[in-house]
C-alpha cells in the first residue's frame, strides 16, 4: 500500500504531495523535511530505496524515489509493494506528466497545480495508484523494461 | 439580481486564481509568511461571498495553502459547500480539497453523507468517480457504515472506470467498517474475474492486502489464485499473487509444494526483473517453510542464490540492494549456500552506498566461523574508523558486537581478542551504544573464567583513562562502559596487580561529574578494592602503614560522594565511610581485621539469566489469582495499576545489570544443581538445547580450576592504551595456526613448541587436535546462565498470553491496525465469539458453491450455522468437513489434480488465546465490562444467516439493542434490591401529583457502600408510577459512534414500572437549550417527543438511549423534560405526566480511552495543556478504591500506576486531552490535572471533587 507520494524540488520545496493516510499539517512539513534530508544526501547513483522513514510507519516502510532534474518523486510504501515496481510506476507517473504538459518541467508542476498537478496526472495516476496499488493504469508496461508504453489515459 | 450577478464576476476578474497566488509567492520570497497571510485574508473574503465559482476558486487556493502547511481546517464547511456544487469542475476541486483536509475528526464530515450518496449514484460516471476518490482518503467509521451498501452497488457498475474504483475503495470500508467484509466479501470475489483487467487487478490487490493481515482466513482462495497465477499475463497482478503465495505458504507447507514449479518455471522464462525478483523471494519462502528434504530442494536453492548473484554482481544499485536482502531471507535457513558467495558481500561492504552496505552487514552475521571471525571484525573496524556520520557507525558497532556474542560466542576462539575490541570500541565518539558494549564486558568477565585476569588489567587500564572518556561531553554515551569497568575491577579485584593505583583512580574528583548510578557502582567496588587493598597488606606486618594509608585515602575522598546529589551515591558513600573509619580505628589498635572485610564481599557471583526471575515456579499449592482478601468490585483498573507496576519493577532490575547475589553454594552443590537440571532439559522436549558447541565446551569442560593460567605479560598490550591492539591479536592467531598446522604435520613433540612459544601466548590445550578444528586460544568455560531450580522450561517469556497490556497494545495512532484485527483473528477459545472466525472462514467457500454448485446452498448456510451454535467440538469436525466438499468441487477444475485436497485441508488450529483477548480489549476500551463488549460480536450470528441476501441494515440494529440488554440484565439485581429499601409502595391513583417533591436530585451517585458495587445510574425522577434512572454518556455500547461525531451524547435511561397497572405509550421529550438538543427523527418538529419504544407491564424495567447532540462541552448542562404515559388498569386507563431534570456534568462528555504511557508522556511534554489542581482532605479509602471509583464516575483509564501514585487519562468527546496525577498521602490526595481546554478541566475537577465529598 502507499502511504504517501512526495514531490519536491532540490531545495525541498514541496510541489506536490499526496498523504494517503491523515496526518496534521505540522507533521506533514515534518515529514518532507525529514523525508527530503534524507534524500538529498545520496548521489545520483546510489540505489532508489531508503529505509526507517521514522515518520511514516516503521520498519515495514520504504522509501522510494527518483530523481529527475529538479524534482525527487518519493513514494513512502510499505511492504507488499514490489521495489521495482514502484520504481517503475514513478517512471510511468513521470512519462504521464509528460505527456500531459509536453516536456515537462518542475515550472509546469507549479504554475499548473490546479490542472496538471492537481486534478489530471496524479488524479489519474494516483486515482490508479489510490489506495493501494497499481490496477489499470500501467497495464500494458512490462515492468522491468524501460522501453515503457504509456497506454492511452481515458480524459479526466 | 442581474446587476449582482455581474457584480459578481467583474469582482471575479480581480480575484487572484491559483496561478496569481503561485506567482505572488515567488515573488514574495523574503517575506512569503506575510503575504500568505494577507493571500488567507482575501480567501476568507471570497468565501463568504455567495458566487460558487469564486468559492471554487478561493477552496482551490487553500488546497495549495495546505500543501505548503498551512492549517486551512477552518475553512471545512466551505470545502463541503463546493463538494456539493453542482458543477463538476467544482465538484472535483472540492473533493480534492476534502482528500486533503478532512480526517476522522473533521465535524463536517458528517454533513456529507447525503451528499456523497447523492454522487456515488449520479448518472455522470466522473461525479461517481471523483466522489469515491474522494471518499478513499476520508472515509470515516460512520460513512462507511452508511456508504457500505452504496458503494457494493457500484462493485457491479456498468463501466469498469467505476467498478475498478469500488472495488478499491471496499478495503477502506473493510477498515473502517468490519462488519462490511462477511456481505461483500462474495461480490469480491467475484470480482477476480471480471472481464476487465483493471477490475480484476484491483480485486487482486485488496484481497491480497486483506490477506497480508491475516492470511489464514484466505487459504482457501489459494486454488483460485493458482489459476490467475498460471493463466495471467500481466505482471503488476503476477506480482501481487506471488507475493501473496509468499504470505500463505508458512501456514501450509503443502501449497509451497505445488507453486515450486510454475514459480521456477517463471523465473527462468521472464525478462521483467521485478517478477523474477518476486518469484525468487516467494520461493525462497517455500523452501524455509519446508522444513523436510525435498528431492529437488537444493536445486531450488541453487537456483535462487544464483539468480541473486547475478542481482547482486549487477552495476544497477537497485538489484544489488535488492540481491542482499533476499540472500539474508535465504540465510537463516540455508547458510551454507550463502557462505559460498562471502567474496560478493564482503565486497559490497565497500560499497559506496549506505543502504547496501548495511544490507551486508545483516548478511555478515551469518558468514562468520571461528576461522574468518577475527578477519571479518578487523575488517569492520576498519569501517568503523573510516565512518562518516554516527549512525552508520553505531550500526557497525552494534553489529560487531552481534556478531561476536552470537549463539553464546560461539565462533570467539580468543576472549583476549574480544575484549580488547571492546576496548578499542569504547574509543568511538558520540556513540550511543555505551550500555552494549558495558553489558557485553560484564557478560565475558562473569562468565569466561578464565578471561577474568586479563579483563580486570584491561579495565584497570580504563578506569585510569577515565579522563579519555569523560572528557567531552558529548560523549556521554560511551561512559556507562565506566560502570562495567569499575564493577569488573571490584569483583575480581583479586586478579589486578596493583589495587592501590585503581582505588586511587576510582577515587579521583573527576569521578564526581559521572551519571549518579556510575557513581554508585564506583564507590561499592572502591570499598570492595579496599578489602582486597587490606588482605593484601596483612600478610606483611612490617607494611601496616600502606593499608592505613589506603583507610587513609578513602576517608579523604568519600565525603566528596556523601555530598552527591544522587541518593544511592550517597548512601552508599555513607555507609562505606563509616565502616572505613570504624576500620581505621581497628588498624590503629592493631587489629587485624583483613579477614572481616574480605567477608563483606565474599562468594560467588553467577551469572543469572534476565528472564530467570520469572522463571521461578510457582510453589505448590500457591494459586496466584485467588483473592487474599475480599475482591473489590469494578477493580479492573486498579489492577492493571499494579500489573503494569510490576513490569516495571522487573524491567528496571533486568536494565540495571545487578546481578542478584546467591547464597554462597560451594562447586559440588552446583555441578550437582547442574547435572540435576542438564537432565531435566534433556527429558524435556519443550526445553530449547543450547547451541551444540557451547554445550560441547560445556560438557568437555574440564572447570576452569584445570585450565593451565599463563602469566600475561602486560607490557605488550597494555602499554599503549590509546592505540589500537585487537590486529595484534589477529597476527598472532594467524602465527599460531600456522604453527599449529606445522605443528601437526611435523609431529613434533611438545616440549620443543613450548620453547618457541612467546611470553604473552598461552596454549591450551595439549592433547591431539582434530584435523579442521580451530582449537580455540585458550580453553573457555563459558558458564552457562543460571536459571532457577525447577524453571518452568516455557520459552514463551516475552509473550503472557493472559497480560491484559498485551492485548491493550494498540496504536492508538494507528487505529486502522486495531479495526483491521477483527476482520480475522480465528478465536476459539471465548465461547460467545467463537462463531466470528469461522464465519470469515466460511464466507468464501459458501460463496463458492453458490458459484459452483447450484444457488440452493443459501438454506444449507443456514442450517450449518444451527449446527454450529449447538457445540465447538462439533463445529471444528463440520469445518474440516465443509473443507473437504469444497476440495471435492475444487478438484473439479482442471488445472488442480488431487493435491488440492491437500492445500486447502484445514489449517493448523492452534490460536493463540492472546489474540482472542487482543480483539476482545480492542473492541471495548472499558475492560470492566465483559458482556457488553462480547453482545456486538453475538450478533452476527443472528445477522448474518440473512447478511448474504440482505447486508445492509441488519447488523447493525441487532447490534444496537443487544448491548442494552445484556447491560439492563446487570442492573437489575441491583434495582430490586433498591426497590425493597425504598418501598414506598401507593397502590392508589394519586392524580397530578407531578414530579415536582419526588424528583430528586441528579447527579447524585446513589450508592452507600463503600466501593462496590458501582453503578452510574443515577435517580432522575419518580413518582408512584414509575421511576426513572438515568446514566449519562454511556460509551459503552457506542465506541464508534461517539468518538467521531465528536458532539454526540448518548443518554442511557431506565425506566422501572414501580405500581400494578401496564404502562404504555410514554414519550419522552426534552426541552432543548440553544447549547444541546435531543435528536430527534428526521422529519419531528423541535418540540415533538420520543416515543420510547416498549411498555412495561407492572414491577418491569427496561432501558432506552437518546442522543443529544452538545455544540459547547465546556459547562456542566440542566435541561428540563417531561415523560408523559398512559396508565392502562384493568377498566380505566390515565394518562400521566412526570418531570425531570437532567444533569449533563462534565464528565458526561469524558471517554475512556486507554492511553499508552509513552503517548501520555509525548502529550505532557507537547505544553500545550495548562494544569489545574486540586486537594481532597479525610479520604480513608484505599488508593485502588479511589482510582477505581475515578476510572469508574469520571470515565477515565489508568495510564501507570506506582505505589501511590498514579497517572489516568481520559478524552473529551470534543478531543480534549485530560491527564491526572493522583497522588495519595495519610488521608489526602491531591490531584495534579491538566487539559487543553480549562475550563472543561476546572468543571471536572470539582465533579470530582463532589464524588469523593459525597462518600
Amino acid at each position: 500500500m502507499i502511504k504517501a507520494i512526495l514531490i519536491f524540488n532540490n531545495h525541498g520545496k514541496p510541489r506536490l504531495i499526496r498523504f494517503y493516510e491523515y496526518f496534521a499539517e505540522d507533521v506533514q512539513q515534518q515529514i518532507i523535511r525529514e523525508t527530503f534530508h534524507l534524500v538529498s544526501k545520496r548521489d545520483d547513483n546510489v540505489c532508489n530505496f531508503l529505509e526507517g522513514g521514522s515518520l511514516i510507519g516503521g520498519s515495514d516502510y520504504k522509501l522510494i524515489y527518483r530523481h529527475y532534474a529538479t524534482l525527487y518523486f518519493v513514494f513512502c510504501v510499505d511492504s507488499s509493494e514490489s521495489e521495482l515496481g514502484i520504481l517503475d510506476l514513478i517512471q510511468v507517473f513521470v512519462e504521464t506528466l509528460d505527456k500531459c504538459f509536453e516536456n515537462v518541467c518542475e515550472l509546469d508542476l507549479i504554475f499548473h497545480m490546479d490542472k496538471g498537478g492537481f486534478s489530471a496526472a496524479p488524479a489519474r495516476a494516483v486515482s490508479a495508484v489510490k489506495n493501494i496499488n497499481l490496477p489499470e493504469m500501467p497495464r500494458n508496461i512490462n515492468i522491468g523494461d524501460i522501453n515503457i508504453k504509456v497506454p492511452s489515459l481515458s480524459p479526466f | 439580481m442581474a446587476l449582482k450577478i455581474v457584480k459578481g464576476s467583474i469582482d471575479r476578474m480581480f480575484d487572484k486564481n491559483l496561478q496569481d497566488l503561485v506567482r505572488g509567492i515567488r515573488n514574495h520570497k523574503e517575506d512569503e509568511a506575510k503575504y500568505i497571510s494577507t493571500c488567507i485574508d482575501e480567501i476568507k473574503q471570497e468565501l463568504k461571498q455567495d458566487n460558487i465559482a469564486v468559492k471554487a476558486n478561493a477552496v482551490c487556493k487553500l488546497t495549495y495553502l495546505q500543501m505548503l502547511g498551512y492549517d486551512v481546517s477552518w475553512a471545512a464547511f466551505n470545502i463541503v459547500e463546493v463538494m456539493s456544487s453542482s458543477k463538476f469542475t467544482y465538484k472535483r476541486i472540492g473533493y480534492l480539497a476534502a482528500s486533503q483536509c478532512f480526517h476522522e475528526s473533521t465535524d463536517v464530515i458528517m454533513l456529507t453523507t447525503n451528499q456523497i450518496r447523492k454522487d456515488l449514484s449520479s448518472p455522470n460516471q466522473y461525479d461517481t468517480g471523483v466522489a469515491l476518490t474522494g471518499l478513499s482518503c476520508f472515509v470515516t467509521p460512520d460513512l462507511a457504515r452508511d456508504l457500505a451498501n452504496d458503494i457494493m452497488t457500484l462493485m457491479s457498475h456498468t463501466k469498469p472506470y467505476i467498478r475498478k474504483k469500488a472495488v478499491l475503495i471496499m478495503y477502506k470500508v473493510f477498515l473502517k467498517y468490519p462488519e462490511s467484509l462477511r456481505p461483500a466479501f462474495p461480490r469480491l470475489k467475484e470480482k477476480l474475474e471480471d472481464p476487465d483487467p483493471g477490475v480484476q487487478s484491483a480485486a487482486v490487490n485488496v484481497i491480497c492486502e486483506l490477506a497480508r493481515r491475516n492470511p489464514k482466513n484466505y487459504l482457501s482462495l489459494a486454488p483460485l489464485f493458482f489459476k490467475l497465477m498460471t493463466s495471467s499475463t500481466n505482471n503488476w497482478v503476477l506480482i501481487k499473487i506471488i507475493k501473496l503465495f509468499g504470505a500463505l505458504t508458512p501456514l501450509e507447507p503443502r501449497l509451497g509444494k505445488k507453486l515450486i514449479e510454475p514459480l521456477t518455471n517463471l523465473i527462468h522464462s521472464t525478462s521483467a526483473m521485478s517478477l523474477l525478483y518476486e518469484c525468487v523471494n516467494t520461493v525462497i519462502a517455500v523452501l524455509i517453510s519446508l522444513s523436510s528434504g525435498m528431492p529437488n530442494h537444493s536445486a531450488s536453492i541453487q537456483l535462487c542464490v544464483q539468480k541473486l548473484r547475478i542481482l547482486i554482481e549487477d552495476s544497477d544499485q537497485n538489484l544489488k540492494y535488492l540481491g542482499l536482502l533476499a540472500m539474508s531471507k535465504i540465510l537463516k535457513t540455508h547458510p551454507k549456500s550463502v557462505q559460498s558467495h562471502k567474496d560478493l558481500i564482503l565486497q559490497c561492504l565497500d560499497d559506496k552506498d549506505e543502504s547496501i552496505r548495511l544490507r551486508a552487514l545483516d548478511l555478515l552475521y551469518g558468514m562468520v566461523s571461528k576461522k574468518n571471525l577475527m578477519e571479518i571484525v578487523k575488517k569492520l573496524m576498519l569501517h568503523v574508523d573510516k565512518a562518516e556520520g554516527t549512525t552508520y557507525r553505531d550500526e557497525l558497532l552494534t553489529k560487531i558486537i552481534d556478531i561476536c556474542s552470537q549463539s553464546n560466542y560461539q565462533y570467539i576462539t580468543n576472549f583476549e581478542w574480544y575484549i580488547s575490541i571492546l576496548v578499542e570500541l569504547t574509543r568511538l565518539e558520540g556513540t550511543r551504544h555505551g550500555h552494549l558494549i558495558a553489558s557485553q564486558m560484564l557478560d565475558v568477565a562473569i562468565r569466561v573464567k578464565a578471561i577474568r585476569a586479563f579483563a580486570v588489567a584491561q579495565m584497570a587500564t580504563l578506569l585510569d583513562n577515565a579522563h579519555l572518556l569523560t572528557g567531552n561531553t558529548q560523549r556521554n554515551g560511551i561512559c556507562e562502559v565506566l560502570y562495567a569497568a569499575a564493577w569488573i575491577c571490584g569483583e575480581f579485584s583479586e586478579h589486578l596487580e596493583e589495587p592501590m593505583a585503581t582505588l586511587e583512580a576510582m577515587l579521583r574528583p573527576k569521578v564526581a561529574t559521572l551519571p549518579g548510578h556510575i557513581q554508585a557502582v564506583y564507590v561499592q567496588n572502591a570499598a570492595k578494592l579496599f578489602a582486597t587493598v587490606l588482605r593484601g597488606q596483612e600478610g606483611v606486618p612490617a607494611d601496616s602503614t600502606v593499608a592505613q594509608e589506603t583507610s587513609q585515602l578513602l576517608i579523604d575522598r568519600l565525603p566528596l560522594f556523601v555530598q552527591s546529589s544522587n541518593l544511592e551515591v550517597q548512601e552508599r558513600a555513607s555507609c562505606i565511610l563509616q565502616l572505613v573509619k570504624y576500620i581505621q580505628k581497628l588498624q590503629q589498635k592493631d587489629v587485624e581485621v583483613a579477614e572481616e572485610v574480605t567477608a563483606l564481599f565474599a562468594g560467588e557471583l553467577n551469572p543469572v539469566a534476565p528472564k530467570a526471575q520469572k522463571k521461578v515456579p510457582v510453589p505448590e499449592g500457591l494459586d496466584l489469582d485467588v483473592w487474599i482478601n475480599e475482591p473489590p468490585s469494578g477493580s479492573e483498573s486498579e489492577d492493571e495499576g499494579r500489573k503494569s507496576k510490576g513490569k516495571a519493577v522487573f524491567a528496571k532490575e533486568e536494565s540495571r545489570h545487578t546481578k542478584p547475589r546467591y547464597t554462597e553454594v560451594d562447586e559440588k552443590e552446583l555441578a550437582k544443581r547442574r547435572e540435576v537440571r542438564k537432565a531435566e532439559q534433556a527429558n524435556n522436549p519443550f526445553y530449547i538445547k543450547a547451541s551444540p558447541s557451547s554445550q560441547k565446551v560445556y560438557q568437555d569442560g574440564v572447570g576452569v580450576e584445570h585450565i593451565p593460567v599463563v602469566q600475561i605479560d602486560l607490557s605488550v598490550p597494555l602499554k599503549v592504551p590509546g592505540m589500537p591492539m585487537s590486529d595484534q591479536y589477529v597476527k598472532l592467531e594467524e602465527e599460531r595456526r600456522e604453527r599449529n598446522k606445522a605443528d601437526k604435520k611435523k609431529k613434533k613433540d611438545k616440549k620443543k613448541r613450548e620453547k618457541g612459544e612467546k611470553g604473552r601466548r598461552r596454549r591450551g590445550d595439549s592433547g591431539p587436535e582434530s584435523e579442521e578444528d580451530i582449537t580455540p586460544a585458550h580453553m573457555v568455560d563459558i558458564v552457562t546462565e543460571e536459571m532457577p531450580e525447577n524453571a518452568l522450561p516455557s520459552d514463551d517469556d516475552d509473550k503472557d498470553p493472559n497480560d491484559p497490556h498485551k492485548a491493550l497494545n494498540i496504536d492508538l495512532d494507528n487505529l486502522l491496525a486495531a479495526s483491521r484485527r477483527p476482520l480475522a483473528d480465528s478465536e476459539k477459545k471465548l465461547p460467545v465469539r467463537s462463531h466470528r472466525p469461522d464465519e470469515v472462514l466460511k464466507s468464501p467457500m459458501e460463496d463458492r458453491q453458490v458459484v459452483e454448485v447450484v444457488p440452493e446452498p443459501k438454506k444449507k448456510t443456514g442450517k450449518e450455522k444451527k449446527d454450529r451454535k449447538k457445540s465447538k467440538e462439533k463445529k471444528k469436525k463440520h469445518k474440516q468437513e465443509e473443507e473437504g466438499d469444497l476440495m471435492g468441487a475444487g478438484s473439479e477444475e482442471p488445472v488442480q489434480p488431487e493435491e488440492t485436497k491437500e492445500v486447502a485441508a484445514p489449517p493448523p488450529a492452534s490460536t493463540p488465546e492472546a489474540s482472542d483477548l487482543d480483539f476482545w480489549l480492542s473492541n471495548a476500551p472499558v475492560p470492566s465490562n465483559p458482556q457488553a463488549a462480547a453482545a456486538p460480536a453475538s450478533t452476527p450470528r443472528t445477522a448474518s444467516g440473512m447478511a448474504a441476501v440482505a447486508p445492509d441494515s441488519e447488523p447493525e440494529e441487532a447490534k444496537d439493542t443487544e448491548p442494552e440488554e445484556t447491560k439492563s440484565s446487570t442492573h437489575k439485581k441491583k434495582k430490586q434490591k433498591k426497590e425493597k429499601e425504598k418501598k414506598k409502595k401507593k397502590h392508589h391513583h394519586n392524580h397530578s401529583d407531578g414530579a415536582g417533591d419526588e424528583s430528586v436530585q441528579n447527579g447524585t451517585v446513589e450508592e452507600e457502600e463503600p466501593l462496590p458495587p458501582m453503578s452510574n445510574y443515577a435517580l432522575l425522577a419518580e413518582n408512584s408510577y414509575i421511576k426513572m434512572m438515568k446514566q449519562d454518556a454511556d460509551k459503552v455500547c457506542d465506541i464508534q459512534g461517539n468518538l467521531q461525531d465528536g458532539s454526540q451524547v448518548v443518554v442511557s435511561v431506565i425506566f422501572e414500572n414501580k405500581c400494578d397497572s401496564f404502562i404504555k405509550s410514554m414519550e419522552f421529550n426534552v426541552l432543548d437549550s440553544l447549547n444541546s438538543k435531543l435528536q430527534r427523527p428526521d422529519g419531528a418538529g423541535p418540540h415533538d417527543g420520543l416515543i420510547v419504544p416498549f411498555q412495561l407491564p407492572p414491577g418491569i424495567s427496561n432501558e432506552a438511549r437518546f442522543i443529544f447532540s452538545v455544540q459547547n462541552i465546556v459547562m456542566p448542562q440542566k435541561l428540563k423534560g417531561t415523560l408523559t404515559f398512559i396508565v392502562k388498569t384493568d377498566d380505566s386507563s390515565t394518562h400521566e405526566k412526570l418531570d425531570f431534570k437532567l444533569h449533563f456534568t462534565c464528565t458526561s462528555y469524558l471517554i475512556t480511552t486507554p492511553c499508552y504511557s509513552d503517548a501520555y508522556s509525548k502529550l505532557l511534554e507537547s505544553g500545550d495543556l495548562k494544569g489545574c489542581s486540586l486537594k481532597l482532605e479525610g479520604v480513608n479509602q484505599p488508593f485502588h478504591h479511589l482510582l477505581a471509583r475515578i476510572c469508574f464516575h469520571h470515565h477515565f483509564s489508568v495510564v501507570e500506576r506506582i505505589d501511590s501514585c498514579a497517572s489516568m487519562y481520559s478524552r473529551s468527546i470534543q478531543g480534549h486531552h485530560m491527564c491526572l496525577l493522583v497522588k495519595t498521602a495519610d488521608q489526602t490526595v491531591s490531584i495534579d490535572a491538566k487539559c487543553d481546554e480549562p475550563g472543561l478541566l476546572g468543571n471536572v475537577l470539582d465533579e470530582i471533587k463532589l464524588t469523593f465529598s459525597q462518600c
